[in-house]
């Protein structure tokens, strides 16, 4: 094979692995937003506070690393379910801005919770993916990224069955498109919420063990929660489908620049590609447009 | 207590100050700020300054989020916008120092335009979104226009001069900041008494109502996006002659942050609230120090902890002002007002 | 013409709507709508739910393009301009579900009404002298002694609009439309949700209006009362059409009207329900 090209496939393959794991973080942002509303900024520090309970339990503890990423799973949705219950309900019905600035103070007390706990130094987390190279034909991919994808597009596999399927899925639809028809319906729409949280949350955590895997966890790492973010302004605040797809492509187009243009152009095309999209289409290409009355 | 306040022309009941307690506080306010450079140490003064240059970034940003009701996170992009202008103006004209802080003004205001297109799309979250991103691209600018920017490095600034006398101290800066920024909170509150101001506060209330009853919302929108970037880049120039360096690292996404946050503790929509905000955001760090210094003997290295414990502290205010105090500080001092109004009659 | 400093001296304009549809989609709101609203009169628009007033409304103040048709003021095509540009020539609108803004008092919601026809620019705003001074000043008179004198509104004016009564926020959306310098007032309905005492107020100014300010007006209502004693002239609208129009009294001896309203082609049951409702 070419050698050009078979770089260019490398490089994507690679792209695809960060796709996969923006895909999933913003996926988290989805659930949340579909069910309360809320574009939670906090998600990014609930990612990287994913990473830091991993190597608390994997190596403070000394917990097998297969007991460490449950329990890091399950510590994102209890921050989750406590943030819905204790700031998100009471700012139910306020100005969204007001809510998504609550979201920002939340993501700073986390990051300096998580420095008074752990320290402001980065960390590795202990290794738990084998670093044997890995290779597609003849294209080489990194073990852990490739581990990565496949975990991730299992999790949106398993996301994607249980909003058509399941009742809580079917549940969690009708909240997203009249609260209080659900509401009248029977539906538990607080409780709809408070689930909503907390997977939304315990996603971003197990999202974040995967970041920490592959480059390690800092509390400056929630910043690629930002690039979560714009994946879902691309895609759409309520649309699975527009994460999936817009994380995947997002993930490409970084790899892509990072490696064509240089490393410092991918952020700048990035936030290049999201005021584009914002300006050409404000709800995103798979969201819901809502018709402006007067 | 007031029993009421009878006015004879409707210029006095125009005016910015309408009781007499009002005039006399506001006279001793300025008197005190007189005073103060007399009566400080020099941290204390360094601190002043820097409240003063948050308090006119913050007015600003209020004009713009707190009045117009488009958010932005990007404010401190422009704040950078400023200071890289006097910089370079600085380095290469040399021209005076009130031309290059009109300049910085003028420069970010005109970027402001462009950075508030998007405004007229979209609102809300997706507006402050968009905003992110631009102070992003904008950063961008700043690491790899180095022929402007000086790159990674930033630039070094000559001490602001006037009348061939250099300004290297803080009591000197002082005589120039805190009047530019009196001089442009007072310009804010001037605003707001006229029809521009109002067309502000309608776009924020009800905007397609208010094309209905004759303001334009494309150019009041981006009115507003000039004015408030106008702000935060003379606010920027001060900073770059209060500080004398500026990099791309300088403004970073947490101090847009920080000013949303000021205006949120201090009160949207008040142009007092952009002050208290500003002052209160920028000292409440220093009380937490004082705080620390007072443990130290009892806990190990608890000089480590300031850093972290700032930050938890920065996010709960803006939680708990937001949850239990959405109007701010300024909703705080109109209360105590009220009950002073009447008092001793009410209690 | 209207003299824009100082001008007592405004001339009614009138308004003609001429052959207006208007779809979404392929639903047609609105199809060859026509009818003019004379200078100087009351011109009422009715019609049941959902017969298209308040999209013909949204047509004239300039919120919706209509797919063909012209909107004219005083012979004037007005129809490919931004509702900014209508106000300046006279076009003021009240809102069907008040639309005040919350966050300003009385007075400034009133004060705003006038935004088109102030001059002040941004660096006069800032220094507050010179013209910014004296426009506030001239302004404040105005709205003072022509307009909240005259909606008897000075006891709440500087109250914020939020703690308002229905009936007097609805008054102070006719004050702010009139410090528009009005030619051509459009109120969509006016006295909807109000009790029979403050609609009684209502008609009241609403008539003061066209007698002492020479202001055209065409309302939008559904209080068929109210419509029947104080308008000039009457246009009835159903399914997106004009289905009659005239005189008040040629309106409801209408077979059509009957039969938009009651389903029934009977006047004498409409005008059996009208006599109940005034009694009411």
């Amino acid at each position: 094979m070419n050698p050009d090209f078979l770089f260019f496939i490398e490089v994507s393959l690679a792209g695809l692995g960060s796709g996969a794991l923006l895909a999933l973080t913003a996926l988290a942002y989805v659930l949340i937003y579909k069910a309360t509303r809320v574009v939670n900024l906090a998600v990014s520090e609930v990612l990287m506070l994913g990473g830091y309970l991993f190597f608390a339990f994997a190596a403070g503890w000394n917990f097998s690393p297969w007991l460490a990423l449950p329990l890091a799973i399950i510590g994102g949705g209890i921050v989750g379910g406590i943030v819905e219950r204790g700031l998100i309900r009471p700012m139910l019905g306020e100005n969204p801005i007001s809510v998504f600035m609550v979201t920002v103070g939340l993501g700073s007390i986390l990051v300096g919770l998580t420095e008074l706990m752990w320290g402001a130094d980065p960390r590795t987390l202990p290794a738990f993916i084998s670093t044997k190279p890995l290779f597609l034909g003849e294209a080489y991919v990194s073990r852990k990224i490739a581990v990565t994808f496949v975990v991730a597009a299992v999790a949106m596999g398993i996301f994607l069955a249980l909003f058509r399927f399941w009742r809580g899925g079917v549940a969690l639809r009708a909240t997203a498109t009249d609260q209080a028809a659900a509401y009248s319906c029977g539906i538990n729409v607080p409780g709809v919420f408070s689930v909503a949280w907390i997977v939304g949350c315990a996603t971003a955590a197990g999202a974040g063990v995967l970041l920490g895997a592959i480059g390690g966890i800092s509390t400056t790492m929630g910043v690629f929660g930002l690039s979560a973010l714009v994946v879902v302004i691309i895609g759409g605040l309520d649309s699975i489908l527009g994460a999936l797809i817009g994380g995947l492509a997002l993930g490409l187009i970084q790899s892509w620049a990072g490696t064509y243009l240089g490393g410092e152009y991918s952020s700048v095309v990035t936030f290049g590609l999201l005021i584009v999209a914002i300006v050409i289409r404000p709800f995103g290409l798979f969201g819901t447009h809502e018709i402006e009355r007067l | 207590m007031i029993i009421g306040t009878a006015k004879e022309t409707y210029r006095a009941d125009e005016s910015l100050l309408t009781t007499q307690p009002q005039r006399v506080w506001l006279a001793i306010f300025a008197a005190s700020l007189v005073a103060l450079p007399f009566v400080v140490n020099d941290y204390w003064l360094y601190l002043t300054c820097l409240v003063a240059i948050n308090v006119a970034a913050a007015t600003g940003l209020n004009i713009l989020t707190g009045f117009t009701g488009l958010v932005s996170l990007g404010h401190a992009a422009f704040m950078a916008v400023g200071a890289y202008t006097v910089a370079w103006l600085e380095t290469n004209l040399g021209t005076p120092f009130w031309v290059n802080l009109i300049a910085a003004g003028l420069v970010a205001a005109a970027l402001g335009i462009l950075v508030g297109l998007p405004s007229l799309k979209v609102k809300g979250l997706y507006l402050a979104i968009a905003t992110i991103a631009a102070s992003f691209i904008l950063h961008f600018c700043f690491v790899h226009f180095d022929g402007i920017t000086g790159g990674a490095t930033g630039i070094n600034i000559p001490p602001l001069t006037i009348f061939g006398a250099e300004l290297t101290t803080y009591f000197s800066l002082y005589w120039v900041i805190m009047p530019v920024t009196v001089l442009m909170v007072l310009g804010a509150a001037n605003l707001f008494r006229t029809r521009i101001g109002r067309a502000f506060i309608a776009i924020r209330d009800r905007d397609i109502s208010a094309e209905v009853l004759g303001i334009p919302l494309l150019r009041y929108k981006l009115m507003s996006f000039s004015i408030a970037s106008f702000y935060a880049g003379m606010a920027g120039g001060l900073w770059a002659y209060f500080f004398r360096v500026v990099t791309p690292e300088s403004f970073p996404l947490l101090t847009s942050i920080f000013l949303l946050a000021a205006i949120i503790v201090g009160g949207m929509g008040t142009i007092l609230g952009g002050i208290l905000g500003a002052v209160f955001m920028t000292l409440a760090p220093e009380l937490l120090r004082y705080g620390v210094e007072w443990i130290s003997p009892l806990v190990p290295n608890a000089g480590a902890l300031l850093s972290p414990v700032r930050t938890v502290v920065f996010g709960a205010l803006i939680v708990g002002f937001l949850i239990f105090e959405p109007q701010g500080l300024a909703e705080i001092i109109q209360r105590i007002r009220r009950f002073f109004r009447l008092w001793p009659f009410r209690t | 013409m209207a003299n824009d400093m100082n001008g007592a001296d405004l001339t009614p304009a009138e308004l003609t709507v001429e052959d207006v549809t208007l779809s979404f989609g392929g639903i047609k709101a609105l199809q060859s709508v026509s009818f003019t609203a004379k200078a100087g009169q009351i011109t009422a628009l009715i019609g049941p739910n959902g017969a298209g007033k308040t999209s013909v409304f949204n047509c004239i103040s300039g919120f919706y393009r209509p797919s063909s048709g012209r909107v004219l003021l005083d012979g004037q095509d007005v129809t490919g301009l931004r509702p900014p540009k209508r106000a300046v020539l006279g076009m003021a609108r009240s809102f069907q579900n008040i639309a005040l803004f919350r966050g300003m008092t009385v007075l400034d919601n009133i004060k705003l009404g006038r935004h088109g026809h102030m001059k002040t620019n941004l660096l006069q705003a800032f220094v507050y002298a010179g013209r910014a001074a004296r426009e506030e000043e001239e302004l404040r008179r105005e709205v003072e002694e022509r307009i909240i004198d005259f909606l008897e509104i000075d006891h709440i004016r500087n109250m914020p609009v939020s703690v308002l009564s229905y009936g007097l926020q609805k008054r102070v959306e006719l004050a702010r439309a009139l410090a528009m310098r009005p030619r051509i007032l459009l109120l969509d309905e006016p006295v909807a949700g109000m009790n029979r005492e403050e609609t009684e107020d209502m008609a009241r100014f609403i008539l003061d209006v066209k007698e002492e300010w020479g202001i055209s007006i065409l309302m939008v209502e559904h209080d068929m009362g109210l419509v029947m004693d104080i308008s000039d002239h009457v246009s009835v609208l159903n399914f997106g059409k004009v289905i009659a129009q005239g005189l008040p009294a040629e309106v409801q001896a209408d077979p059509h009207v009957a039969e938009a309203y009651l389903g029934s082609g009977d006047p004498a049951a409409l005008m059996k329900r009208l006599a109940a409702e005034r009694a009411a």
